[in-house]
């Protein structure tokens, strides 16, 4: 049963990341007052870019590329299935490592940096996501993704700060401005496309197919915290969502100093209060 | 299919224009034309595009660079020379440091004249280039496949 659910993220992640980028991009958009491109558009991008050319730096690079691919689905597979949340987030961690491997090994100055970036950025994310994880832990008794899904306590009344500075770090893994500091349409001037710079044709493709699945594992983390009722856990998931929307269009990107400095306040301020007092919680209980 | 149609993705390149032509590119960028909703994008970086816009005409010191940024961009891919200067070297093509318009250097498949070219025009210009580039996806197939047979 569990393993079922591993395999509908195998074959429905693609389809649901992609649809929502598209309707991410078709609400940009709106909310700078355009018609936007259709919603189906990350569709069209990626089946273009399976029939471009493949520019290639070194060999080297279409193996980290397709690495990070087969890794971030492994990830999302690990997840939905159930499987233990401290192997998940290591896993993912890996995947993105793979990426930048892939960047750095392209010898280029824009991808160089992007990967320089993309290093900071996760630098920056981990201390939160692992605090959640641990947050997790102390309320449900399991690191197991299946057991902490199916508490019946709202996880989200144990876990408010946690729950709030997983939200400010989201942005940096949703790839979204203050945050999109490694990759980014945006930033021409600086860095070209950062990580990506390098890529082409069907590689290029390969990356943003994991970007899709990426999206939809980050959203799977929300569900978690109100795995007492799916109707409102897939409310809370679409708010989020456009929560990160709104902070994109109204926020400049920050430099990295900040981006980092300011996760990790709010990881060690909010994640750690909140751990603190739960613990205190559950020792006064017991 | 014709994605190509659909996704087509732009790098701009400013050879020695006098800034006008580069102005009304932008402006298919804003809210008024936003050349998004035909899933265009300016993504400034050459092995991610499909066409390369060039304003302004070739001059002796940016003849390298063009060449350089058409040489990186993966097949199949289009030129399209936007306004007077790009087309035949314009006002500018007696000076002494102008080679004259981008078809001196590059094969040129689309022109679009006028001083400024309007936005309109580029976006025309554009979605022309668009059939040329499936034409030339066409071609590559074919040549691919002949590769293959020998």
């Amino acid at each position: 049963m569990n393993l079922l659910y591993g395999l509908v993220y195998l074959i429905g992640a693609p389809i649901l990341g992609g649809i929502i980028i598209g309707l991410d991009r078709k609400i940009t958009a709106r909310m700078q007052s355009r018609v936007g491109p259709p919603v189906l558009q990350p569709f069209y991008d990626v089946l273009k870019l399976f029939e471009k050319e493949n520019i290639v730096v070194t060999r080297s690079q279409n193996f980290f590329v397709f690495a990070y691919l087969l890794l971030m689905a492994l990830t999302g597979i690990m997840f939905f299935s159930g499987g233990d949340l401290l192997l998940v987030i290591f896993a993912m961690t890996l995947a993105e490592v793979f990426l930048v491997l892939g960047a750095y090994s392209a010898n280029s100055p824009y991808s160089f940096l992007g990967a320089e970036r993309e290093l900071i950025q996760m630098m920056a994310f981990e201390p939160m996501i692992l605090l959640s994880a641990a947050g997790m832990y102390l309320a449900t008794g399991s690191f197991f993704v299946s057991s902490i899904a199916a508490a019946t306590t709202p996880l989200i009344l144990l876990l408010p700060g946690i729950f709030l500075g997983l939200l400010y770090v989201l942005t940096i893994k949703l790839r979204k401005s203050p945050f999109d500091l490694s990759a980014t349409q945006h930033a021409h001037q600086e860095l070209v496309q950062g990580v990506t710079t390098e890529f082409s044709g069907s590689t290029l493709g390969g990356i943003e197919i994991a970007r899709w699945y990426e999206t939809v594992l980050i959203l799977g983390f929300v569900y978690l915290f109100f795995g007492f009722n799916p109707l409102v856990a897939v409310t809370a998931i679409i708010l989020t969502y456009l929560l990160q929307l709104f902070v994109d269009n109204t926020y400049p990107r920050f430099k990295w100093a900040l981006a980092l400095k300011s996760s990790w306040t709010v990881a060690l301020v909010l994640g750690m209060i909140n751990i603190l007092v739960l613990w205190l919680y559950f020792k006064g209980g017991l | 299919m014709a994605f190509l149609r659909k996704s087509p993705w732009i790098i701009h390149y400013d050879g020695s224009s006098c800034n006008g032509c580069d102005i009304e590119v932008i402006a298919c960028l804003t809210p008024m034309y936003d050349v998004e909703r035909f899933g265009m994008i300016n993504t400034g970086n050459p092995k991610h595009s499909d066409v390369l816009l060039i304003t302004g005409s070739i001059n002796e010191q940016n003849v390298e660079v063009v060449k350089n940024i058409y040489s990186q961009m993966p097949e199949p891919k289009v030129v399209v020379a936007i306004g007077i200067c790009a087309t035949s070297g314009g006002v500018f093509r007696e000076c002494y440091n102008v080679m004259g318009g981008v078809d001196k250097v590059l094969p040129v498949d689309v022109y679009v004249p006028g001083c400024a070219a309007r936005p309109e025009s580029i976006i025309d210009g554009v979605m022309k280039a668009l059939s040329i580039l499936e034409k030339k996806k066409g071609e590559m197939k074919e040549m691919k496949r002949n590769k293959v047979k020998k």
